[in-house]
């Protein structure tokens, strides 16, 4: 099955969109910028709930729009999750989750997940005979989640699903989220928050100003110093790890990735396992030598690949690891003195000493 | 004694008339409240009109219009009749324009309240317009349809001035209660016309707390 590829061209009031992307058959790909850089209107115009004459869209083969030639929002087979749940207030929760899945059925669509599925994984059981009215921001959106996954979509949309929830509704939502990997459709994500897109996202498309700057696999793009994302005071890069073994004496954790290994404290699940490990660029430093005696216990042979400018006070180095530089890639923020002080330049080898990894999904 | 033909009539007008305008002022109200024609809010004038005009004035074009020499009389003129004045179905027709905007503007408020976004959520959830206006649009509106059916209701009971003048005073066809009291004061039934003028007050009051408390009830169970 084919992914989805997509281009919209016009303009919305006075803001001018065109954009062309494409997204993989499977996996969760973000469509992520600053507020006001056309994401949601992209959203909307690939659920056909808003309409450019000059567009073409296709998801898994079949055509969508073909300039405006374009099937009506209700032909679609999509779920959509809004900002805010949206629920019918007139409906009970069950009613609501049901709304999409009888119609869907009717039309003779397959299923992605069944009923009782869905309210097990969202935790749906004690709300179903309840008014939508009564619910928490945490409970209504997993009941558009859920409602969204019974429509028996062909593509999934969510439109910043966690942006109108507080701090302890979105850690409760997370987890479902991390749960659609396991989907066989795409997801479209709409987010402007790079925590969550780090967490969540495989691929990514950057947006600003209803243009695309760039997309990619996300670490590819976390990694590229000539993006935004490379300069951002968090900038860091996702590594996709997998458990390789445990120190019961020590209690820590050994991750395998292409390129090298990590070791993290805690035990982090059967060997296999995947992980996502998130390792900040302001927590790696680089040295010539490897350390001989340190109490940072990852270090990591690398090359350098590239860095962005160095004329600042601080110089992004991109560092490609294992002792080729054929592995994954990392991304260290050094100052410009170091950098002249060590003689660096790109395809250098290296030592990536690592400071702190962080582990961002705790359910994988 | 009560005269129980002019009450009978009069119930009957008001249900008809009723039923007619949910039929022919739901359409209308849910253009007007998702059309961005430009010329919708001329639309929406000649509806609201009834409210300033006076009643005679509407009387009076209604009179021409279904009289044997208007659109009515031609009309009756396929069964055999000569005019559509001074019957009860002219009647009819004169009540559903005059209380059209009592029903149109509720329930055009309640349509625009709904706002755009249950529409296209139901639309992401497979509903064609159709459906999702029977499933979502109709049950979100349900108080506009509520005050618009008992405003429609209450103002063709008490409606006077256009009765008049298309509907006469026939008794059992266009005699209605207000023509009715009318006609017993001029007689000097003062009696007669405190029954019936009482019993009118009790109604009215009734209708307004009914659909205060309705509408109430309702708000508090949507928010």
């Amino acid at each position: 099955m084919t992914g989805l590829s997509a281009r919209f061209r016009g303009t919305v009031g006075r803001f001018a969109l065109d954009v062309a992307f494409e997204a993989p058959a499977r996996g969760i790909t973000a469509l992520f910028g600053p507020s006001g850089c056309g994401k949601t209107t992209v959203l909307r115009c690939v659920a056909g709930l808003q309409h450019m004459p000059d567009g073409h869209l296709t998801v898994g083969g079949a055509v969508w729009q073909d300039g405006r030639r374009s099937r009506p929002t209700h032909a679609r087979p999509i779920g959509f999750v809004f900002q805010d749940a949206s629920l019918f207030p007139h409906l009970s929760v069950r009613a609501n989750l049901t709304y999409g899945q009888s119609r869907a059925a009717r039309l003779g669509a397959a299923e992605v997940v069944r009923f009782d599925e869905v309210v097990a994984l969202l935790g749906l059981e004690p709300l179903l005979d309840r008014s939508p009215q009564r619910l928490s921001g945490g409970e209504r959106q997993r009941v558009a989640i859920g409602r969204a996954l019974l429509s028996r979509p062909g593509l999934l949309l969510m439109d910043e699903p966690l942006s109108a929830l507080d701090r302890f509704s979105k850690d409760e939502i997370l987890p479902y989220l991390e749960a659609l990997h396991g989907l066989s459709i795409p997801v479209l994500y709409v987010s402007h928050d790079v925590a969550e897109v780090e967490r969540l996202a495989d691929h990514l498309v950057l947006l600003d100003q209803g243009r695309v700057v760039a997309a990619g696999p996300l670490e590819q793009l976390q990694a590229d110093p000539a993006l935004p994302l490379a300069r951002l005071p968090e900038a860091g890069v996702v590594l996709h790890a997998t458990v390789a073994d445990h120190d019961p004496d020590y209690g820590l954790t050994t991750l395998a990735f292409d390129g090298g290994v990590l070791v993290v404290p805690g035990r982090l699940g059967e060997a296999g396992t995947p992980r996502r490990a998130r390792i900040a660029a302001a927590d790696v430093s680089l040295t010539r030598q490897p350390p001989r005696e340190s109490s940072i216990l990852n270090c990591l042979p690398a090359r350098i690949d590239g860095s962005g400018p160095r004329d600042g006070v601080m110089i992004e180095v991109v560092l490609g690891l294992g002792g080729e530089g054929r592995g994954e890639r990392l991304l260290a923020r050094i100052t410009r003195r170091s950098w002249d002080a060590l003689g660096l330049a790109v395809g250098d080898a290296v030592y990536a000493q690592v400071k702190s990894v962080a582990l961002l999904n705790r359910n994988p | 004694m009560v005269d129980w033909q002019p009450i009978w009539l009069t119930l009957k007008l008001a249900a008809v008339t009723t039923a007619i305008l949910l039929i022919i002022g739901t359409p209308i109200a849910w253009w007007l409240a998702r059309s961005t024609a430009w010329w919708k809010e001329g639309v929406a004038a000649v509806v609201a009109l009834p409210l300033v005009l006076p009643p005679t004035v509407l009387g009076f074009y209604l009179l021409l219009a279904l009289g044997p020499y208007g659109p009515g009389g031609w009309l009756a003129a396929l069964w055999g009749e000569r005019s559509l004045a001074f019957t009860f179905g002219g009647l009819v027709i004169g009540s559903v324009l005059y209380s059209l905007p009592f029903v149109v503007q509720p329930i055009r408020n309640a349509f625009q309240a709904i706002g755009d976004r249950p529409l296209e959520v139901a639309a992401t959830l497979r509903a064609s317009p159709l459906d999702a206006f029977l499933t979502v649009a109709l049950p979100l509106a349900r108080p506009g349809f509520l005050t618009g059916a008992v405003l429609a209701f209450a103002h063709t009971v008490g409606e006077f001035g256009v009765v008049l003048m298309i509907g006469g005073n026939i008794p059992g066809t266009t005699k209605v209660l207000s023509v009715a009291i009318f006609d017993h004061v001029e007689a000097l039934e003062w009696e007669r016309a405190h029954v019936l003028a009482g019993g009118m007050l009790v109604f009215s009051f009734t209708v307004i707390l009914i659909m205060m408390t309705l509408e109430r009830r309702m708000g508090r169970a949507r928010a």
